[in-house]
C-alpha cells in the first residue's frame, strides 16, 4: 500500500481515500459529491499541465480541480 | 399507508422537484406539467426555478423545478434558490417535495435524501434513470428501500416516461420520511442502507464509457475537441445555407417578391408610406438585402438571413448538450480558461452565448463566484457574436471567403483572450477550481431534441422578430427626419478618422443597440469595402450589448458593474477598431 493523493496518482490506479486534507469548504464539497474517508476511487485521467483529475466513485466520474485533487490523500492499491 | 390526507394533513398545493444536478428534474417537471423548460445533458442546466401545474380544478398543484444541489448548504447561487424555496414549502401546508434521485448513482444522492428527510416535510423519492441503473448492472430494491426512508419509492424513466403515471397516481402517499440517524454525517447510515437495496453485477466496461474516456484523456480528448468543434461549424454551415438556399430564398423569390412588386406598384413606387413598407427601389426592383422597408429587408434579415442558421446552430447545440460532451469539453480547455480567469465549466455559457448572448449571460450562474461570473458576462458581450449576427457578418462577408471572414473572427478571439488576461489581473475576488460531475454520454432523443430545437426557436421568432421590424422602421424614421445624418457629422471625428468608416455607418451603431443582425444589415447598402466591413464588423460585436443583453447584464450583474463593464466594452471597441484601421 502507497500513500498518495488524487494528483498524484496514475491513470488507472485505484484506492480508497484515506484522509481530506484542507479546509472545511472544500472538504464538505467533496463529501457532498461522494469523495469522502474509507471510499473506494479510480483515475480515471489527468490533464497536461496540471489540469484538472478524472476520478471514478461508484459509477459517477467527477472531474476536480488539480489542487484540490492534491488535498485527497488515498491509499492507493 | 398514511396518506397525507389521512394524517389530517392539506391537500397537496405544491410540489417542489429537488434533487442533485442532472438527474432528470426538469424532464419530470415537463411530464407532470406538460410545461416546456430546457433540459440537457449537464449539472447546472436549470438556473432559476420554473412553475408549471398539474391536474386541473380543485386538484390543481403548482410544481416547482428547482436547480440542482448536492447539499442543503448553497455553494452557488443556483443552489441558494433551492434552500430558500425549500425552507418556504416546510413551512408551508401542502407543500410536498419530490426528491429525485439518479438511481446509477444511489450512494451520492441518498445523502441528499437524508438531509431532506431531516427537513420533516412530506416527499416522495423518484428513482430516475431506473433503465440506465439496469444497463449498468445496479439493482435497486424500491419496495425494501421505501420501507427503511419511510416515503414512497417509484422508479421511472422520465424521458420515455415510463412510472410517471404510477408517480402522478401516488402523489397524496408523500409523507415524511421516517428514516432518522444520529449526528451530522449520513455517510456510515448510507453505507447500511445500499447493503439492504442495492446489488451491483460487475459489467464489463460499456462501449459508450470507452468512448467517454477516449474524449477527456488529453492526448486522444484535445485533438477529437478540434475535431468535434470543427464538425461542428461544418454541420450549422451545412444546414444553414441548406435551409437558405432550398427554403428561405425560395419563398421569398417566388412567393414573396411578386406580391411585394404589386403592393410597391399600387403604393406608386415612392412616398413615405413605401419606404417605410417596401423601402427604396434598387434599379427599379426590391433587393431584400438593401431596400430596407418592413415587409422587405424587415422581413428578409430575420427569416431567410438569420433564422436558418439560429435553427443550424440550436439543432447542434442541443445534440451537444444532450449528449454530454459540454462538461468533457470543460475539463479540457480548464487549463486554458484558466489564463482568463475561469474555468472549465465557463466554456458553456460561453457556447450558449453564440446562440445568444441573453442565455449566456444567464447561464453565468453556474459559476460559483461574482468574479467569474463578471468576467464571463463581460467577456462574452465583447467578444461573442450571437448567431443572429454571425450570419450577417457570414452574408456581408462571406463573398471575400476566408479572407474576409478571418480577420473578424480572429480578432474577436484575440480580444477575447487579452480582454480575460486584462480583467483577470484588474478584478478582484476569488475563481475556484472546476469541480463537477462529467455525466454519462447518452444518446440524444430526437423527439426531446426538436423539441428543445423548436423552444429556442420560437424565443427568437418571439423576442428578436419584433425588435428587427421596430429597428426597420426606427431606421426609416431616423433618416427621414434628418437625425442620422446629423449624428454622423457630430461623430465624424470618430467614425471617419479613428474608424476609417462612412458617414452613414454611425446608423448602425445606433441601430446595433437594438439588433445587431439588423446593424450589421445596414452596412450592406453603404458600399463598403472589405477591410470596412471588417472594421465595421469587429466594432458592432464589441461596442455595446444589445437592448436584450443590456437588461439581463444589468440584472445579474447590478449597476455598478454594468457601467464598468460598458466602459470596457466601449474602450476596447474603439480601440480594437483604430488598431484594424491602421494594420488592415
Amino acid at each position: 500500500m502507497r500513500m498518495t493523493d488524487l494528483a498524484a496518482m496514475h491513470a488507472g490506479e485505484s484506492g480508497t481515500v484515506t484522509r481530506l486534507d484542507g479546509g472545511t469548504g472544500a472538504s464538505k464539497r467533496l463529501e457532498d459529491m461522494g469523495i469522502r474517508p474509507g471510499v473506494r476511487v479510480t483515475k480515471i485521467s489527468g490533464q497536461i499541465m496540471h489540469g484538472p483529475v478524472i476520478v471514478g466513485v461508484g459509477s459517477a466520474r467527477l472531474a476536480i480541480g488539480h489542487g484540490m485533487a492534491r488535498r485527497v490523500v488515498v491509499a492507493a492499491d | 399507508m398514511a396518506q397525507n390526507g389521512k394524517s389530517g394533513g392539506p391537500p397537496i398545493q405544491k410540489i417542489l422537484l429537488i434533487g442533485n444536478p442532472n438527474v432528470g428534474k426538469s424532464v419530470i417537471f415537463s411530464r407532470l406539467t406538460g410545461v416546456n423548460v430546457i433540459a440537457s445533458n449537464y449539472p447546472g442546466t436549470t438556473i432559476d426555478f420554473s412553475r408549471g401545474y398539474t391536474g386541473h380544478g380543485e386538484n390543481r398543484i403548482e410544481v416547482i423545478d428547482v436547480p440542482g444541489t448536492y447539499s442543503l448548504e448553497p455553494v452557488s447561487p443556483a443552489e441558494k434558490v433551492v434552500v430558500e424555496l425549500l425552507n418556504r414549502a416546510v413551512e408551508e401546508r401542502g407543500s410536498i417535495v419530490i426528491n429525485v434521485i439518479d438511481a446509477t448513482n444511489l450512494e451520492r444522492n441518498l445523502n441528499l435524501t437524508l438531509r431532506l428527510i431531516k427537513k420533516d416535510v412530506p416527499m416522495i423519492i423518484v428513482l430516475n434513470l431506473w433503465d440506465e441503473a439496469k444497463h449498468t448492472g445496479i439493482t435497486i430494491d424500491a419496495e425494501k428501500l421505501e420501507e427503511i426512508l419511510g416515503a414512497p419509492v417509484i422508479p421511472t424513466v422520465a424521458v420515455t416516461g415510463e412510472g410517471i403515471k404510477q408517480l402522478v397516481d401516488r402523489l397524496q402517499e408523500a409523507k415524511r420520511g421516517t428514516y432518522r440517524f444520529a449526528g451530522e454525517e449520513p455517510w456510515q447510515e448510507i453505507g447500511k442502507i445500499l447493503d439492504q437495496t442495492q446489488t451491483l453485477t460487475h459489467r464489463h466496461h460499456t462501449f459508450m464509457e470507452r468512448v467517454g474516456d477516449l474524449t477527456i484523456h488529453p492526448w486522444t480528448g484535445i485533438p477529437l475537441a478540434i475535431l468535434i468543434m470543427y464538425a461542428v461549424f461544418q454541420v450549422i454551415r451545412l444546414i444553414g445555407e441548406g435551409l437558405i438556399g432550398y427554403l428561405f430564398e425560395p419563398i421569398f423569390e417566388i412567393l414573396w417578391r411578386p406580391a411585394m412588386m404589386a403592393l410597391s406598384r399600387l403604393l406608386g413606387s415612392a412616398g413615405t408610406l413605401h419606404d417605410i413598407l417596401i423601402g427604396q427601389l434598387i434599379d427599379g426592383r426590391i433587393d431584400f438585402g438593401q431596400s430596407f422597408g418592413i415587409l422587405t429587408t424587415g422581413l428578409f434579415v430575420p427569416f431567410a438571413a438569420v433564422l436558418p442558421y439560429i435553427i443550424a446552430f440550436y439543432f447542434v447545440l442541443s445534440f451537444l448538450e444532450d449528449s454530454g460532451y459540454l462538461p468533457r469539453l470543460a475539463v479540457l480547455v480548464d487549463k486554458f480558461l484558466h489564463v482568463i480567469g475561469l474555468h472549465g465549466m465557463a466554456i458553456i455559457p460561453m457556447f450558449l452565448a453564440c446562440g445568444c448572448n441573453v442565455p449566456g449571460v444567464l447561464a453565468t450562474r453556474i459559476l460559483e463566484t461574482r468574479r467569474e461570473r463578471f468576467l464571463a458576462a463581460t467577456l462574452m458581450s465583447i467578444s461573442i457574436p450571437c448567431m443572429a449576427q454571425t450570419a450577417m457578418i457570414f452574408g456581408l462577408l462571406g463573398p471575400y471567403g476566408s479572407r474576409g471572414l478571418f480577420p473578424v473572427f480572429i480578432t474577436l478571439f484575440i480580444v477575447w483572450v487579452a480582454a480575460g488576461v486584462l480583467m483577470r489581473n484588474l478584478v478582484r475576488g476569488e475563481s475556484p477550481e472546476i469541480f463537477t460531475e462529467i455525466p454519462a454520454y447518452r444518446f440524444p432523443h430526437m423527439r426531446v431534441m426538436l423539441k428543445k430545437v423548436w423552444m429556442r426557436v420560437r424565443w427568437f421568432l418571439k423576442e428578436a422578430v419584433p425588435f428587427v421590424l421596430a429597428g426597420v422602421f426606427i431606421v426609416n424614421l431616423l433618416y427621414t427626419a434628418g437625425v442620422i445624418p446629423f449624428l454622423g457629422r457630430l461623430a465624424a471625428p470618430v467614425v471617419t478618422r479613428l474608424l476609417g468608416l462612412p458617414l452613414d455607418a454611425v446608423g448602425a451603431l445606433i441601430i446595433g443597440f437594438l439588433r445587431k443582425d439588423l446593424a450589421v444589415g445596414m452596412l450592406a447598402p453603404l458600399d463598403l469595402s472589405m477591410k470596412q466591413l471588417i472594421i465595421a464588423s469587429v466594432v458592432l460585436t464589441m461596442y455595446f450589448p444589445c437592448v436584450a443583453t443590456f437588461a439581463v447584464l444589468l440584472k445579474e450583474l447590478g449597476v455598478r458593474d454594468m457601467i464598468k463593464a460598458a466602459i470596457i466594452m466601449i474602450a476596447s471597441a474603439f480601440l480594437v477598431g483604430a488598431l484594424l484601421n491602421l494594420i488592415l
